[in-house]
């Protein structure tokens, strides 16, 4: 076990929970158990947690062996908020019972994570929350609204920020909670977007009873303990590496190839200009993965979500008007709750309306733009009027 | 797995350490040499090129070189390392004729003189510093024209060549092939124009019975002309990039200091969104340019492709820069006394040269087989 952290080591633990566990015959619950037992789920994380203490980049190591075994994987996109935001949350801040608890479920997908964030009334400004946890015993009482809530409706425990004391200026009198779903106070509500479906949800907890021992942090820390929250969300933002026409720009184009009567001269210089934008920040994906990979991460990450965002929505526009007539069609406005947000095998007119959420969407282009100008650029931060206010006292 | 397939094929997009040295060196020189006064000065008056400064970074610096094996009198270096140069002469804009001789011609001269002949001979001399010498075409050409300009004969004007008023030496397309004619012979007349870029001189070249040395037949020329246009478009994006990258940094700086109703008026969130915006841009261009870079150190068969990316991208994120530079430096930036002007006029000038960021787009349409109506 302890000569496990080299590649070579890594590989022979793979190989040793393939025969001992042939994917052909086991099943995929187990499977992804004896993984997580083994220390081959993320091998960055600790032994007992799933982890062997290994080095972040010899987690492919693992992936490819299990891959070409034919290996169950824990469907990672339908427990995104779990792996990328809860996971490194609890790993940061909770205590070794709930690490013991809440890890090897979430990883391997029996519970499904959702995030208690935004707020009807907080939403650039999520500081300004005003859901309420008040001390009760042992407990926690929660009274408030959280929206823009996915996987609500699947979800097992959600992470959730409220507000302990509404005496001390905002970013100080919020802490961090893990919430029970099933909590009879919690009531999960469909929340119905521009394209027809319920890709989201509101959330309105209403008496909720938390145990002290799921605060996750210091009371009056969640703030700090959110933020470890947040850098991964935009860590896990553009990782990975694309090909030539991926994306958006590749469905367009094949359009423009199949279906010369569509084309115009006017369509035919913004489809050239999108493209070279496109295949522009493509490379500056990638330059910014090589840093990554050669230990120098630049601040490139927080331009990186502002590009496709714009790149997204104008590409999407330009099929729609690109299709014409076909352009003047839906796929299906009937109120449908997906579990996954892809934009592959969706009709124009679905993209075009989906992406207008990109820019808004895990910090807005006018917020990201702001962070880009102040961190990046040491521009001077306007002036602030809430920053030494009492929560109870400022304007909402 | 096909990750691995993309692995080997990957641009390298980095600059290495011996990149960083060149540029650090590169830096210091101009800093030393070229700052803004100095290139205010220099251009108004009879002699824009210091040539002292030349001889440092050509011979000194050996900067002239790069592109040139060894064994032909080079530093044995690539299209990457002669990026690197030129994105400090584009946060420069001193005046050298850098981009024109040290890339273009060299690279022309490269296609023709591998295996020795007069092309190798004149390499050597551009590479060890000694002479310069520029192709005798519009700066405007893109590489795509370069068959249709193996024409005429060497009874010719040629009006809108860069830097000839430096060049020992013009490379003349006819449609014989390609001549090499030295500046100084009878029969050649060099006349400065009045360029909106003042800092990188232009010409009306008249040859009327003046001779030359052929250094390849027509075809052969063609296709090393048409090297030599895509390396100098494809580097032409670093320079871009060093510009756009300076016009930045001055107007951050700038705005931080500027204070208007009793605050930087880079606080003010309708400016910083537009910084921002032209950080993304930057940031953007330098992946652009360092893939076309890459593709010509790597003679890959991708060079056409990235050349015409860069340059289709990198040309506007320059004049933007610029333009923003002169805008968010308010009044002083219209003035003579601040070097903004020079960005602009320089940015302006190379989103013409070698084909504009449109004409690239037609080539990206060709190659990428997006056909127009």
């Amino acid at each position: 076990m302890s000569t496990a952290v080299d590649a070579a080591g890594i590989r022979r633990l793979t190989q040793q929970l393939l025969a001992d566990r042939p994917p052909a015959t086991t099943d995929r619950t187990d499977f992804l158990e004896a993984r997580f037992d083994a220390g081959l789920a993320w091998v960055h994380y600790p032994v007992g947690l799933g982890g062997l203490d290994a080095p972040r980049s010899l987690q492919p190591v693992v992936d490819a062996e299990l891959a070409a075994a034919g290996a169950p994987d824990n469907d990672p996109r339908r427990i995104g908020i779990g792996l990328g935001m809860a996971a490194p949350t609890i790993l940061g801040y909770g205590t070794e019972e709930q690490k013991r608890r809440f890890l090897r479920p979430l990883w391997t997908g029996a519970e499904v994570w959702c995030q208690l964030f935004s707020e009807p009334g907080a939403g650039s400004d999520l500081a300004a929350l005003g859901t309420r946890a008040v001390r009760d015993g042992d407990d926690w009482v929660v009274d408030g609204q959280k929206v823009w809530t996915s996987s609500a409706h699947l979800a097992r425990w959600g992470i959730l920020i409220a507000r302990t004391d509404p005496d001390v200026p905002k970013h100080r009198g919020i802490s961090y909670f893990i919430c029970d779903m099933t909590d009879p106070g919690v009531e999960v509500r469909p929340l119905r977007q521009i394209t027809g479906e319920a890709e989201f949800n509101e959330v309105f907890l209403t008496g909720v009873r938390i145990p002290d021992s799921r605060r996750l942090g210091p009371v009056g820390d969640g703030w700090k303990v959110a933020q470890t929250t947040l850098m991964n969300e935009r860590v896990s933002i553009g990782g990975a590496r694309i090909p030539r026409e991926g994306g958006m720009i590749g469905t367009v184009a094949k359009t423009w190839r199949e279906q010369p009567g569509l084309r115009t001269h006017d369509l035919h210089q913004r489809l050239l200009t999108l493209w070279v934008e496109a295949e522009v920040a493509r490379l500056t994906g990638e330059r910014l993965r090589q840093q990554l990979v050669a230990g120098q991460p630049g601040p490139e990450g927080s331009g990186m979500k502002l590009a496709f965002a714009r790149l997204n929505q104008e590409i999407s526009g330009l099929e729609v008007e690109l299709l014409g007539d076909e352009g003047l069609l839906y796929s299906d406005w009937t109120m449908r709750r997906p579990e996954l947000v892809d934009f592959t095998g969706r009709d124009a007119g679905y993209r075009y309306l989906r992406s207008k959420g990109n820019s808004i969407e895990g910090g807005t282009s006018e917020v990201l733009l702001n962070i880009v100008a102040e961190r990046v650029l040491g521009l001077p931060v306007e002036p602030r009027n809430d920053k030494d206010v009492a929560w109870k006292d400022l304007a909402r | 797995m096909t990750v691995q397939t993309e692995a080997v094929q990957a641009p390298d997009l980095l600059y290495s350490e011996a990149e960083e040295d060149l540029r650090s060196a590169v830096r210091s020189l101009l800093a030393d040499r070229a700052d803004a006064p100095t290139v205010i000065a220099g251009i108004e008056s009879d002699t824009p090129y210091d040539l002292r400064l030349w001889e440092s970074l050509a011979a000194g610096i050996g900067a002239a070189g790069l592109l040139v094996p060894e064994k032909l009198g080079g530093q044995g270096a690539t299209h990457r390392e002669a990026a690197v140069v030129l994105e400090e002469l584009g946060r420069s804009v001193a005046p050298a004729p850098y981009l024109t001789s040290a890339v273009v011609a060299t690279e022309i001269l490269l296609a023709l003189g591998a295996d020795g002949g007069p092309a190798a001979g004149l390499l050597a001399e551009l590479a060890s510093g000694r002479k310069v010498a520029v192709l005798a075409l519009p700066f405007s050409t893109p590489p795509a024209d370069a068959g249709a300009a193996m024409t005429g004969t060497l009874e010719r004007t040629v009006s809108g060549v860069a830097e000839a008023a430096a060049a020992d030496v013009l490379l003349v397309p006819t449609a014989d092939g390609l001549y090499a004619v030295e500046t100084a012979g009878d029969g050649v007349d060099v006349r400065a124009l009045v360029p909106l870029d003042l800092t990188r001189p232009l010409a009306t070249v008249t040859l009327a019975g003046a001779t030359g040395t052929l250094l390849a037949d027509a075809a052969p020329a063609a296709e090393a002309v048409s090297r030599g246009l895509l390396a100098g478009a494809g580097l032409l994006a670093s320079e871009q990039l060093g510009l756009a990258e300076w016009c930045l940094t001055e107007t951050v700086r700038h705005t931080r200091e500027r204070h208007q109703f009793n605050r930087p008026v880079g606080s003010f969130q309708s400016l910083k969104h537009r910084m921002a915006q032209l950080w993304l841009e930057v940031v953007s261009a330098r992946a652009a340019a360092r893939n076309a870079a890459d593709a010509l150190a790597a003679g890959s068969p991708d060079a056409p492709l990235a050349v015409a990316v860069a340059q289709a991208y990198c040309s506007e994120v320059a004049v933007h820069a610029a333009e923003e530079c002169v805008q968010l430096h308010g009044g002083i930036g219209m003035t003579w006394e601040h070097p903004a002007h020079l960005y602009l006029k320089r940015a302006k000038a190379d989103s013409i040269a070698y084909g504009t960021a449109g004409r690239h787009r037609e080539a990206v349409a060709a190659l990428v087989e997006l056909p127009a109506p």
